[in-house]
């Protein structure tokens, strides 16, 4: 695989790449995530346990990634749908844009909640 | 022949309809969630016995596990060069487990 | 007292190699105001190396054939300026076209990107007159309906090759038949005096087809003729969701 980003650097093109990257990091955290919340199967003490050991810097930190990649994901594949089945073709760019601004946003909300 | 793949494109599409719906109420959740930090009691307040939640945890998940087998099928198709009917029939079997996987999960926190 | 400016000279790498492989050479061209990057190519050809390999016919945007990678883009090169590509003093840089076979140089085998437009059935086939027939009347197309329209907007085409060499999906997927030929089917899907709607979706379904296309929009980007070839795929989507969904499809 050879990607010469020369020919590569459109918002279109940025806009493909964030969504493979976000939908491939999303579905690998699916069934870790799943894991986790089933901790309440032992009863609350197994979930509050895990909850415990999660909450740390670090973990804060790729979780508020997570919830990042996730806005992110949704408002790119909103993008690709309205192009598949609206057949929108202009704006482009402003699409690309709206999608960031989303998940910039979402991010920002959730900082805003953990502190 | 080529109607398993426009299944699935479609099959992919019609989650993602869902997802969008589902990843809005749940990225709203999360965000009035966190406020404060977590405990398993605040989410099990939220979700035991909670009968329309757990259904739609189980549809969440569902949704999300096959959307996200297809997803991985294509990326491993294009740049592992995985093809062929055993990888899609892999492909459904990972998505279907990992989804019912949530199910067990949601099935955890609803009766807890 | 008058000083005679030196001609400045342009810097030209281009790959020299066939099928088995290659590298760069290094060349020096005058620089001059108004170059393309053909003339370049053409002058050392001419000047330098006579072995040099390379293809084009009209030298004005209408054939097709000049394409290749200049500095890591595909482009039409009778009609690229210099100038507009490399900056004073920048290295100008020549590859063959991507995602075809090499012959020699400059010089690609366009025939899987032609054999793709046979395969995602780009011929036109008379509603009509199936068997070649000649129709009685002329179809009369109005030219504000909305397949017209479709139709016009991929009619264009010059089959230059720039989109084919521009998409990822052709390079990872060989079978893939690419954004030309799909905006070749898509054209005549809108093509009201056509008769071979169905069996076209059908070549153009699935993975070797649109169903692969993630909208990257690079052949849009890059095409020369300012075509559109992504939404063209998106419109054969589109067309085979509601066939499938409503039962069109044979
Ligand atoms: C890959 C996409 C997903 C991401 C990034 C994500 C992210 C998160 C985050 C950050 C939380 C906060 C609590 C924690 O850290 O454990 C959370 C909670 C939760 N998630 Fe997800 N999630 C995703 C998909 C899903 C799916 C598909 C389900 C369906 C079963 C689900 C069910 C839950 C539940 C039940 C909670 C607890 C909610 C509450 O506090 O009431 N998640 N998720
Ligand atoms: C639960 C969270 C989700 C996960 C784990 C997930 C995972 C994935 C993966 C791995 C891909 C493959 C990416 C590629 O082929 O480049 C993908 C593609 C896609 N996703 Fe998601 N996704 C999720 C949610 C969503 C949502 C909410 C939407 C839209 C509303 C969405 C829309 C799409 C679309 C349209 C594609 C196809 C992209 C293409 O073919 O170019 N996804 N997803
Ligand atoms: S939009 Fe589709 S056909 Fe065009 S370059 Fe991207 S993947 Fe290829
Ligand atoms: S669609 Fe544009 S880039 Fe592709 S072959 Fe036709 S003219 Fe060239
Ligand atoms: S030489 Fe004909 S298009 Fe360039």
């Amino acid at each position: 695989m050879s990607l010469d980003p020369r020919g590569r650097s459109h918002p279109t093109y940025i806009a493909f790449i964030l969504h493979r990257v976000s939908g491939l990091l999303l579905a690998l955290f699916l069934p870790l995530h799943f894991w986790a919340l089933g901790q309440a199967i032992h009863g609350e003490a197994a979930l509050e346990g895990f909850l415990r050991w999660a909450d740390n810097p670090l973990l804060k930190a790729a979780e508020w990634a997570l919830v990042v990649l996730l806005a992110l994901h949704l408002a790119g594949g909103l993008r690709v749908m309205a192009l598949e089945f609206l057949g929108w073709r202009a704006r482009q760019k402003d699409m690309v844009a709206a999608s960031l601004g989303l998940a910039f946003a979402a991010g920002v909300l959730f900082l805003l909640n953990v502190g | 022949m080529s109607r398993g793949a426009v299944h699935l494109w479609a099959a992919q599409r019609v989650t993602a309809l869902f997802l969008g719906v589902a990843v809005a109420v749940h990225l709203v959740t999360i965000i009035i969630a966190v406020r404060g930090g977590l405990s398993a009691a605040e989410i099990l307040g939220r979700t035991q016995g909670a009968t329309a939640w757990f259904l739609f945890y189980c549809a969440f998940a569902l949704a999300a596990g096959l959307h996200a087998a297809i997803g991985l099928r294509t990326i491993a198709a294009e740049w592992l060069g995985w093809r062929g009917r055993g990888f899609d029939l892999a492909w459904l079997g990972i998505g279907l487990l990992t989804g019912l996987f949530g199910v067990r999960a949601a099935w955890g926190l609803y009766v807890a | 007292m008058e000083t005679l400016k030196a001609p400045e000279t342009l810097k030209v790498r281009v790959w020299r190699g066939d099928a088995a492989g290659g590298e760069f050479a290094e060349y020096a061209v005058p620089a001059r105001e108004n170059q393309t990057v053909l003339d370049v190519v053409t002058e050392i050809q001419r000047e330098i190396e006579p072995t040099l390999a390379y293809r084009f016919a009209c030298r004005v945007g209408m054939c097709g054939s000049c394409a290749m990678e200049v500095n890591g883009r595909a482009r039409w090169t009778c009609r690229t300026h210099v100038r507009r590509v490399a900056r004073p003093g920048e290295v100008l840089e020549l590859r063959p076209l991507a995602n075809l076979p090499v012959i020699r140089d400059l010089a690609t085998d366009m025939a899987p990107f032609f054999d793709k437009w046979a395969r995602a059935r780009g011929q036109f086939q008379p509603k009509d007159a199936g068997d070649g027939a000649v129709p009685d009347d002329f179809a009369v197309v109005p030219p504000e309906s909305k397949a017209r329209r479709e139709a016009d907007a991929g009619i264009e085409c010059i089959g230059c090759g720039v989109c084919y060499a521009s998409c990822d999906i052709v390079a990872w997927n060989p079978d893939y038949l690419g954004p030309a030929a799909m905006n070749r089917a898509w054209t005549l899907v809108n093509d009201v005096r056509d008769g071979a709607r169905g069996a076209r979706l059908e070549a153009v379904s699935g993975d070797a087809g649109c169903h692969s296309c993630h909208s990257t929009q690079s052949c849009t980007q890059h095409c020369p003729k300012n075509l559109d070839p992504s939404s063209a795929i998106a419109g054969l989507k589109r067309s085979l969701f509601w066939d499938s969904l409503l039962g069109r499809r044979g």
